[in-house]
């Protein structure tokens, strides 16, 4: 579903600043694939996420999404096949606009807006039903505006906008790092509802290494701009944190990086 | 007493004056309010409106055809700053500068088109004259020698309705919303697959179109176009927007109410300016400056004890994260 042919990215190059973020990532993903990444800061993760969705291009390499090449589209041409939930939860909704604006302008992705009317009564009555799934009361409160709700409300509004039309690819980019314990474990707990019930192809970077255990079938890790271990199937299943730690400084050579890895 | 009376007899024609930049600061709020742009081709642009309308008034154009004219010129200066903005990536602010500079010039050749040479006013002749809404309505209407229909205050309410109409059904559609959402969050608007340039081009041409109407109806008001006559057009739709905004922000939720409540801010300010011109006795040289105070009042008001408040309990749940 997702084909990633070594794509490299560089920032500031040629300058003091330079940064290698992304150096020969290829990566492919069958349909329904559920796959967590880590990795500690700098490691390139969300420079990944980025370049898939199109938020920069990259230098070199191929990106196909369903045997379409996207590499050369821009971001919100790419969106038409990509859900994202973005880590800021401010970022993935428009807080002066009311729920089911929002939502009907997510039901609309990919599609020509036209001088038709932003949202018809049918739409507000399935809408109201998909809030309901939430269970946050939120499908009572449709014409309120976003920026009136929580962290937590919005993460799991912008993952409900997101899925609304089924992607071809669903990116989730630390998207509960900004969330207390609990609304995050709820948030995840849709998320992975969503991701089962739709069987949608997902990309998810997580900063807790029991969630990139616990959720997918299928983990990456990423070191310095490469994946550096990658692990699926019944092994995945069998990983403990131990183990996880003890691959990565296998992989990336190193004894410190451990604590790069587990403070980020 | 007299200055009462005076102030009293003015008033007929404030209204038609605030109506109009009311037209002015309407477009303005689309860029400022709903783009958060600061697009400053208006001071050109506004002047390009009564130049193309006046022009083609003179050149015996009907006079919805010449109006058409100018929105449509409008439409090509927002398009102008557009481009610079973004495909050339140059800041809106500075673009819209740029844009405002080059009009200067374009706005003299527009109005000397008939003698081929560069002019900076251009006055309808007589036999050609036959505009929408004249400040000499304000009398004739009111006599018999004009229908009554032709007062200026009323017209310029029909237009301004029309106009608040047709915005509030546009903002509602697809195409409208996703400008809202541009305005409102770039980063979620390319997520959910809109394309935010081709909307900030969108919503430039239509705000710099009616900023053009605007000019062209201050134009027919007064019987002539000028250089000048858009100069510091920016600080009376900023006033009018941000005047509407502290006196009817509480009451006025509705998106057409906002709208209204730009068009009042207009009203209120000529208001302001006409009770110290005439009340005050104040010298009218003194205008540019009572304008800059009177916006700087009016940024300053939302800003003091309250209002910050509210803002601070807004953003809790961010903090609380």
């Amino acid at each position: 579903m997702l084909e990633i042919i070594d794509i490299h990215k560089t920032f500031n190059a040629g300058t003091i600043n330079e940064k290698r973020a992304l150096q020969g990532v290829s990566l492919h993903l069958k349909p329904g694939d559920f796959v967590t990444v880590i990795g500690g800061n700098g490691a390139g993760k969300s420079t990944l996420m980025n370049s898939v969705s199109g938020a920069y291009p990259v230098d070199e390499g191929k990106i196909l999404i369903d045997g379409v090449d996207v590499t050369h589209l821009p971001e919100h041409k790419r969106a038409q096949y990509i859900g994202r939930v973005f880590q800021d939860p401010m970022m993935g909704t428009a807080a002066t606009m009311q729920i089911e604006e929002n939502l009907a302008l997510a039901a609309r992705r990919g599609k020509i807006r036209t001088l038709r009317t932003g949202i018809t009564k049918k739409e507000r009555a399935l809408y109201k039903e998909q809030l309901a799934t939430l269970g946050l009361g939120l499908e009572d409160r449709m014409t309120a505006k976003v920026g009136l709700l929580s962290g937590g409300q919005r993460q799991a509004l912008t993952l409900l906008m997101a899925t609304l039309q089924k992607p071809k690819l669903l990116l989730l980019d630390e998207h509960t790092a900004a969330l207390d314990p609990k609304t995050a474990a709820k948030v995840l707990e849709t998320t992975q509802r969503i991701v089962e019930r739709d069987n949608l192809t997902t990309l998810m970077i997580t900063h807790n290494m029991r969630d990139a255990i616990t959720y997918g079938n299928r983990l990456i890790m990423m070191y310095d701009g490469r994946i550096v271990v990658d692990v699926s199937g019944e092994e995945k299943k069998k990983l403990t944190v131990e183990q996880l730690l003890s691959l990565f400084s296998k992989a990336s050579g190193s004894d410190e990086v451990n604590d790069k890895l587990l403070l980020s | 007493m007299e200055r009462l009376l005076n102030f009293g007899n003015a008033l007929p024609g404030v209204l038609s004056l605030g109506l109009i930049w009311g037209i002015m600061a309407i477009g303005l709020f689309i860029t400022y309010k709903i783009l958060e742009l600061s697009d400053l081709t208006v001071d050109g642009s506004f002047c390009t409106g009564g130049a193309v309308c006046i022009v083609m008034m003179a050149m015996g154009q009907p006079t919805w055809l010449a109006m058409v004219c100018a929105f449509l010129a409008g439409m090509l200066t927002g398009a102008v700053t557009g481009f610079l903005h973004t495909t050339c990536k140059i800041p809106a602010i500075l673009a819209g500068i740029l844009t405002q500079l080059g009009l200067w010039t374009i706005n003299m050749i527009i109005m000397g088109i008939e003698k081929g040479e560069l002019v900076s006013t251009l006055t309808i002749p007589a036999r050609n004259s036959k505009p929408l809404v004249s400040a000499m309505f304000l009398k004739t209407a009111l006599n018999g020698t004009k229908p009554v229909y032709m007062y200026p205050p009323f017209v310029l309410v029909v237009i301004t309705a029309c106009i608040i109409g047709l915005l509030y059904w546009f903002f509602g559609t697809e195409r409208g919303a996703s400008i809202r959402a541009t305005g409102a969050n770039e980063h979620m608007a390319r997520a959910q697959g809109i394309n935010t340039n081709a909307n900030k081009m969108l919503g430039l041409m239509l705000a710099n179109g009616l900023v053009a109407l605007s000019g062209s109806l201050f134009a027919q008001y007064n019987g002539n176009s000028e250089i000048n006559m858009g100069r510091g057009a920016i600080v009376i739709g900023l006033a009018a927007i941000i005047i509407g905004d502290v006196l009817f922000g509480k009451l006025f939720k509705n998106f057409a109410l906002k709208l209204l409540a730009v068009s009042f801010g207009a009203i209120v300010y000529y208001l302001v300016i006409q009770a110290v011109l005439t009340l005050l006795q104040v010298d009218s040289q003194y205008l540019k400056l009572m304008s800059a105070a009177i916006v700087a009042i009016f940024l300053t008001v939302p800003n003091l004890g309250g209002h910050s408040f509210k803002k601070h309990k807004k953003e809790a749940p961010v903090c609380s994260k």
